[in-house]
């Protein structure tokens, strides 16, 4: 395989950034945001060498690799810190350097008025830097090295305005939530270690063949766990909504670009198990299929934009790990809407940031209303991401998401047909929930307070929204123009065979675009036509009531997790302060007694020392008429 | 015991005679030691103990050792002794009562548990075997052949012994030594200090002790002119020692002549 | 006469000192005791000189006498030194190793 000495380039930059604006401290006020940026761009702009030099290569020597160093060593088990970086890897590494680097540009205005904003900007590098590390590791040591990496990023930015508790509550929830995720990457990478006795990719990708299935189904439900904890998938998808109170770029970058979609890489990255493993791919279809619907039914219920957003990537990450746990045939249209979402809902994201910055940081979008006519940039590129994300053609959405429902329903037999309504109807769901933000930001009568001045975003911040409005348009078309994306990922991924061809193309478009106008006309039909209520109106159904609440996903949790395990912990301490403590106790206070009862004979006297040996010395005479007698 | 009693039977010899006699009175000093109040009292017992041990060693052709037992002990670590005493308070006696619970039982328990265990040992490993004696070692004079081994064989420890004497007397000297933390005053400054000082009362310098010639008063405080005893009269360190007599004892009119033999 | 005698004396006189370290509390007892334990010492050595027939013992006695007399001279000068700072000679006032 090639090896390279610039991949490490990519990570130690932004790396680097972190260091010195944290180390810093207050004296990097004034640069910081610019030395930010510019790691990042320097970052992306390595990674486009390394596309440049990935393309002059034939078909099968693309893969580069650069050792850093020696890791562990101990006996048999031996890991080196190596990068790896192939066909998979560069999309990410572009995605993140490129998303990311608008997104810092665009922080830059963002953050202009926050106090901390140098230590936001260190924030970030670092979030890149782990995020790179992730997709770069060459084993699943390395990758969790960087997993853990963006989780601490992750935490740290959604409580970046930790001054405020809720914030910080909710960054805490991000990262216990995300700690049960990572228990499952290093049960992983432990089962892997015991039963292939490796843990590179490459190791366990040569051995596939000589392991139990036991084992790789056991591997790869752990790593269904790790992928569903940092993805946000069921059933540890309740931290994504509230990881909204950090700034926006963050939830543009890290929860809705790349950090999220970190699952869908690892189930990608690790499509040799779960190739092997049919009963753990079962179950990542059918984590994806139930947890596109629970998003896109969260979303159809929530007024504060942000959530709306997040439970519609919630959603669309659903989307990806059903395509990726369709198999062979599904990775390449998995990583296809990872990208084309990377731009169309990073694109929204910075619009409701933008929406958020002209309207004095409101959220609740029914206090927005007839915001097109103030902010004509906002509502163009926030509108191209909308018809990227509903799969109209030709924008990106249509490209990605069809061939995910496509693939679903050729998947055969009854188990298609499922997957291929689910997604169907996801996909008209989908266009309900986000008609509804549209219509409700921009469109209808003015609702917002009086003191509110709505008004266009600077240059700074539009500029990065125009790029990946552009991108929304045209990613789509260009990566599945004459299959190039498919084609470019297709060495590292099986031959997949024949497969039934249940429903044409076509006809799926065209089922597609069918629920989509229908989900349109009755988000229309119930905010447009009807005049929508600045309050949220309390006598609703009690779906509503229930999806308001996510569908009572973190009722579910405290009830069945957070207060059996309060109780387990209360449980426990006692335990621990009777029989543990208490044995603790129990020699300290032995050892105090008998200090208590030495300490007569230590009276500081010397005679009574004196009277001491001189008891010493008979006894030891005594042992010696013992002996001789 | 037994075999005690059966050798003061088999006295014979001038030196068994010499060791009944002396043995007795050694033992006896060395329990006198223990028993008296005054420490000058232990000293004069502790010499004659110590000359007791000379001769013995002299009656088992040890001339040499026993010529330096005089001169050394006897001589200069008694000395030593006697001054340190007089340092300290001569006549400062002691109180035999045990401050120390259960330590003098202790004490005594050990001591006859280990004289008895020793005895038994000694008994055990000597009995049946006469002395070789020193007529052979001894042929060319004690000190000659005390002399030979000490430069030969022993001329390491010999020299050790040495440096650990010098070292012992810089030690002493050390330890003796008072570190004085600012200069000595002149006799200037002290009479500038005497006379700038807040008082006048002293101006003149301290009052001297004593009431009447007929006794030597160093310790007996004067009297002020209102009859009372003037306390800075007296040394400190007598009246530290609480070797101060009471001047009120010499007061005219009621001469008490047994205040004196007091001391 | 038998020279065993003089070891008995000795084994009485050593006993007579460690009790009497023990007891006394004036220093300057208790160091004259510690002295007579190094006498009694040295009359085993003498005795066993004799029984011996050769002169190792004496030498070993000198030796013994050497030391002691470093230990009187050292050992004194601690006594007066206490004696400066405490006005006492008694062991039993410098008892503060507990506190």
């Amino acid at each position: 395989m090639t090896t390279s000495n610039s991949l490490v380039y990519l990570i130690a930059l932004p790396l680097l950034g972190a260091i010195i604006l944290i180390l810093a401290g207050r004296r990097a006020d004034k640069w910081g945001h610019i030395l930010g940026t510019l790691m990042s761009a320097s970052s992306f702009v390595v990674g486009l060498y390394q596309l440049s030099q990935m393309l002059g290569r034939s078909n099968q020597a693309r893969p580069v690799t650069q050792k850093l160093f020696e890791w562990i060593s101990v006996g048999t088990f031996k890991v080196d810190a190596a990068l790896l970086l192939d066909q998979l890897s560069i999309c990410f590494v572009l995605l993140i350097t490129g998303v990311g680097t608008l997104i810092h540009i665009y922080s830059i205005s963002y953050m202009s008025h926050d106090h901390d904003r140098r230590r936001f900007f260190a924030y970030l590098n670092l979030f890149i830097a782990a995020m790179l590390l992730l997709v770069l590791g060459n084993s699943y040591l390395n990758l969790y090295v960087g997993w853990e990496g963006v989780g601490l990023a992750s935490y740290l930015l959604i409580g970046f305005w930790n001054q405020k508790p809720a914030y910080a509550t909710a960054s805490k929830k991000a990262f216990v939530m995300n700690r049960i995720g990572d228990m499952g990457l290093s049960f992983a990478i432990m089962i892997a270690f015991a039963s292939v006795g490796t843990v590179s990719f490459e190791g366990i990708k040569e051995h596939v063949h000589h392991t139990s299935t036991g084992a790789l189904t056991a591997i790869g439900i752990m790593l269904l766990v790790a992928a569903t904890g940092k993805s946000a998938q069921f059933p540890l998808q309740a931290w994504l909504g509230d990881a909204m109170a950090g700034p926006t770029p963050v939830s543009a970058l890290i929860h809705a670009a790349t950090m999220v979609t970190a699952g869908v890489y690892l189930i990608t990255r690790s499509s040799f198990i779960f190739d092997a493993a049919p009963t753990a791919q079962l179950l990542v279809v059918i984590v994806g299929a139930i947890t596109l619907l629970f998003g896109a039914l969260i979303g159809t219920a929530k007024d504060d934009i942000k959530k709306a957003l997040a439970a519609s990537t919630m959603s669309q990450i659903g989307y990806m790990i059903l395509g990726a746990g369709l198999g062979p045939v599904g990775y390449a249209f998995a990583i296809m809407h990872l990208l084309t979402h990377g731009f169309f809902k990073a694109g929204m994201f910075l619009g409701a940031g933008s929406v958020m910055h002209g309207m004095n940081d409101e959220v609740n979008m029914r206090k927005y209303g007839a915001l097109r006519k103030f902010m004509p940039i906002t509502f163009a590129t926030f509108g191209l991401g909308y018809l990227a994300i509903l799969g109209v053609p030709p924008f990106a959405g249509f490209y990605s998401k069809d061939m995910i429902i496509e693939t679903a329903f050729n998947s055969g037999g009854t188990k298609g047909i499922i997957l291929g309504s689910v997604t169907l109807l996801g996909a008209g769901i989908t266009a309900f929930y986000m008609t509804r933000v549209m219509i409700l930001t921009f469109t209808g009568k003015s609702r917002w307070d009086e003191e509110v001045h709505p008004h266009e975003s600077p240059l700074l911040m539009w500029l990065p929204m125009a790029v990946l409005a552009i991108g929304s348009v045209s990613s789509g078309f260009l990566l599945s123009r004459g299959d190039a994306l498919v084609n470019w990922l297709a060495p590292l991924f099986e031959e997949h065979g024949e497969h039934s061809e249940l429903l044409k193309p076509i006809v799926v478009s065209g089922l597609a675009l069918m629920m989509v106008a229908i989900g349109v006309a009755i988000a229309f039909l119930k905010y447009s036509r009807q005049e929508v209520a600045s309050v949220a109106p309390e006598d609703v159904s009690v779906f509503t009531k229930i999806a308001r609440q996510d569908l009572m996903q973190d009722r579910f949790n405290e009830a069945v997790f957070m207060r059996p395990g309060q109780h387990l912990t209360q449980v426990l301490v006692k335990t621990d302060e009777a029989v543990i403590d208490g044995a603790v106790r129990g020699v300290g206070q032995m050892a105090m007694g008998s200090g208590a009862l030495l300490r007569g004979v230590q009276s500081g006297f010397v005679r009574s020392y004196a009277a001491l040996i001189l008891v010493g010395a008979v006894l030891l005479i005594a042992a010696i008429w013992v002996v001789t007698n | 015991m037994i075999e005690l009693a059966l050798a003061v039977g088999q006295t014979q010899t001038p030196e068994a005679v010499m060791f009944w006699i002396l043995a007795p009175l050694t033992v006896a000093a060395a329990f006198g030691m223990l028993l008296v109040k005054k420490a000058v009292h232990s000293a004069i017992l502790m010499a004659s103990v110590m000359i007791n041990l000379a001769i013995f060693y002299i009656a088992q052709d040890a001339l040499f050792l026993g010529i330096v037992q005089i001169v050394v002990y006897t001589g200069a670590v008694m000395m030593l002794f006697l001054f340190i005493l007089m340092l300290v308070g001569v006549d400062s006696s002691d109180s035999l009562t045990e401050t120390i619970t259960g330590l003098r039982p202790i004490a005594i328990t050990a001591a006859v548990g280990f004289g008895g265990l020793m005895v038994s040992l000694l008994s055990r490993a000597t009995l049946g075997r006469s002395a070789v004696g020193l007529q052979v070692a001894n042929e060319n004079g004690n000190v000659k052949g005390i002399a030979q081994l000490l430069f030969s064989t022993y001329v390491w420890p010999f020299e050790v012994v040495s440096a650990l004497l010098i070292t012992a007397a810089l030690g002493a000297m050390v330890l003796a030594h008072h570190q004085r933390l600012q200069t000595r005053p002149t006799q200037r400054e002290l009479s500038t200090e005497r006379f700038r000082g807040i008082s006048l009362a002293n101006a003149a310098g301290l009052p001297a002790p004593g009431v009447f010639a007929r006794h030597n008063a160093v310790d007996v405080p004067a009297l002020l002119p209102d009859g009372s005893p003037a306390a800075n009269s007296v040394n400190a360190t007598l009246e530290a020692r609480g070797d101060m007599l009471n001047s009120g004892a010499f007061e005219l009119g009621k001469i008490d002549t047994s205040a004196g033999e007091e001391k | 006469m038998d020279a065993a005698n003089y070891l008995y004396l000795s084994v009485l006189l050593f006993t007579i000192g460690a009790v009497g370290v023990v007891v006394r509390r004036n220093a300057i007892v208790v160091f004259m005791c510690i002295e007579l334990m190094l006498n009694a010492a040295n009359l085993a050595f003498v005795t066993f000189s004799r029984i011996n027939g050769d002169l190792n013992g004496q030498v070993v006695a000198f030796f013994t006498m050497v030391v002691a007399a470093c230990e009187v001279v050292v050992g004194l000068a601690i006594i007066v030194t206490i004696y400066r700072s405490r006005r006492s000679a008694s062991v039993d006032d410098a008892s503060l190793l507990k506190r």
